[in-house]
């Protein structure tokens, strides 16, 4: 989710560019401006769903937050992101709801620049390789049936 | 927030400010300072982006500003695309009736379910509520909210349906539409949308039965009005002062000014008073028009032909929801495919006005075009400009009623205020942290917070 005519908030629009050629099957690919009832929307249904969103935490550009939703709150102002109704609020929206996937993971990407314009900032670039790489293994992870040993 | 302030102390300064930060629309702040028990300053600043497409439409194509239009709002796409077809179909001669026309109704309705609803639940009915937020709210009362986001499903279906995409529409142009949907393909949302309706009845009661604050305010209202309907894609700008003006005269009546310390135009009538467009002008002005369905539940929900307290807009927003589903069926129902899905738009020099009833208000869009239909200049007056005024008169209205309040209830009073107006930012009113400063007349100012999130995109 994301808006990519914010430069790097954009991030998660580009991640699922990237991964349009690489998944099949029941992998749906959804992009999204980040407002939270359509979140909630996206994931209807779904067993597993991995999240990629633009982040600003205070950490250096392009580090990658892996968060894997569980029981607790998402943390949230202090990692916040960059949307107003957005991910965290979707999260305990569909907690409160019973709308959760069961297995929910937030890839947030740190952001350098989010003013107006189109086209990621380097450091966030260079972390594109590595966050497609991570998606992709948590699907084939997904993939396999419970029994199977991961 | 610290602060304490005595609520019996109103001899000295009180400062009550709220900082909104926006993701894509802008900002918005609030800032009230009180002295000696009145009210001597109101500010309401709103950021406003619109100006940017103004400079930046010149010198593109005719076909070119509903596309690029929509993308200043995610909440309300439909209604700058929708003003945007009209005023360039104005300058060019054309007009489109018909099953287009109606089709832009439909997609219309849309929008103002699914923005309606959004407001409704998720960002007005915590305030009545007493919840912090809608995520507390959906904790407590679960079925509530998710009926509401049953209902803006809806909303967000007609859209996807008729627009292309459920945000910012890939399906709208001028002169009409790149596709148009079969009547096989609306059957299916005529049982969704009867469904909606029966949600809408329930809102409604449910919002009608809310502790609403007693204020009421001598407003000019503002809307269009459409001889045959309850005016949404254009129609006469009419005023509650007897103002009949054709949209084309609309710079005539609406005057814009700068005002320092923020970046958005404020705007006035003729003789310099405030005025306010959006649900509680065209319910004042135009209540007659409303389906049968929504006018008895207006009725029942204790609305009479006018509203003049702006706590009331949920209600309003809410009849309005009812009566935009009733719209939407009755045009599903009437509908017979266009022999063509746009009627063709050469493009000719000249200047085109455009104007339609968005979410929270008139929504007026003016183009100037040379004769191959280049932009040589273009004009967008949004509806949350226009209430600017009107709000900072709410606000400083309310807040002269109720000095006995504590800071953080005034506060708190007064955001509820602004959200009376659904402000066109679609996540403005969820990145309100506040900063309550205060002073008592010493110069002893003290600080709480500001415990602003970082600075939005």
């Amino acid at each position: 989710m994301g808006n990519p005519q914010r430069h790097d908030d954009g991030v998660g629009p580009t991640v699922a560019r990237r991964l349009a050629p690489l998944v099949e099957g029941e992998v749906e690919l959804v992009v999204l401006d980040g407002e939270a009832t359509r979140l909630l929307d996206a994931w209807d249904g779904a067993d597993v769903a991995v999240v990629v969103d633009a982040v600003r935490s205070g950490a250096e550009p392009g580090v990658v937050h892996r968060v894997q939703v569980g029981p607790d709150p998402v943390p949230h102002e202090s990692a916040a992101s960059t949307h107003g109704l957005g991910l965290a609020e979707a999260v305990e929206l569909g907690r409160a709801l019973g709308r959760l996937p069961r297995q929910l993971i937030v890839y947030g990407v740190e952001v350098a620049d989010t003013a107006a314009g189109a086209g990621l900032s380097p450091a966030v670039e260079a972390a594109l390789d590595d966050v497609v790489d991570q998606v992709l293994v948590e699907l084939a992870l997904a993939s396999l049936t419970p029994d199977d040993p991961p | 927030m610290s602060v304490s302030q005595p609520p019996d102390d109103t001899s000295g300064e009180r400062t009550l400010r709220v900082e909104a930060l926006a993701r894509v629309e802008g900002e918005g702040a609030m800032y009230v300072r009180t002295s000696e028990g009145r009210v001597a300053e109101v500010e309401l600043q709103i950021y406003e982006p619109p100006r940017f497409f103004e400079a930046f439409l010149r010198g593109r194509r005719h076909t070119e500003p509903p596309d690029i239009t929509a993308r200043i709002c995610g909440i309300c796409p439909v209604a700058y695309q929708m003003s945007a077809c009209l005023a360039i179909e104005d300058a060019c001669g054309v007009t489109v009736d018909g099953p287009v026309a109606d089709l832009r109704r439909l997609l219309y309705c849309g929008e103002w379910i699914e923005s309606h609803v959004l407001h409704i639940y998720l960002l007005h009915a915590p305030d009545f509520l007493g919840y912090p937020s809608a995520l507390a709210l959906a904790q407590d009362h679960p079925d509530a909210v998710q009926q509401g986001l049953d209902l803006k499903k809806t909303g967000n279906d007609l859209v996807d349906l008729i627009g292309g995409r459920a945000v910012h529409p890939v399906n709208v142009r001028v002169g009409g539409f790149y596709r148009v949907p079969t009547r096989r393909e609306l059957a299916p949302m005529r049982e969704a949308l009867l469904l909606a309706r029966d949600r809408a009845e329930d809102m409604t009661r449910w919002v009608a039965g809310f502790d609403i604050p007693d204020f009421e305010r001598e407003y000019t209202f503002v809307a269009l009005r459409d001889r045959d309907r309850y005016a949404v894609v254009g129609g006469e700008l009419v005023s509650s002062d007897g103002l009949v003006a054709p949209v084309a005269d609309f710079d005539l009546h609406v005057h814009e000014e700068h005002v320092a310390r923020s970046n958005a135009l404020r705007a006035h009538l003729d003789d310099g008073r405030a005025y306010l467009v959006g649900p509680l002008a065209r319910y004042s002005l135009n209540s007659a028009q409303l389906s049968e369905r929504a006018r008895a539940a207006a009725a029942d929900a204790g609305l009479g032909p006018t509203c003049r307290n702006p706590f009331r807009s949920i209600v309003v927003r809410s009849v309005e929801t009812l009566h935009a589903i009733d719209e939407a069926i009755a045009i599903i129902d009437r509908y017979d495919e266009p022999d063509a899905p746009a009627v063709e738009v050469p493009p000719r020099a000249g200047v085109g006005h455009g104007a339609t009833e968005a979410p929270r208000g008139v929504l007026y869009h003016r183009y100037e075009l040379d004769e191959q239909g280049l932009v040589l200049d273009a004009r967008i007056v949004p509806p949350t400009s226009q209430n600017q005024a009107a709000i900072e008169e709410d606000l400083a209205g309310f807040v002269e009623r109720h000095l006995s309040l504590d800071t953080e209830t005034l506060t708190h009073r007064c955001e509820q205020a602004i959200r009376n107006y659904d402000p066109c930012i679609s996540c403005a009113t969820h990145f309100l942290d506040l900063t309550v400063s205060e002073s008592n007349g010493d110069n002893g100012a003290t600080e709480a917070g500001p415990r602003r999130r970082p600075a939005a995109p």
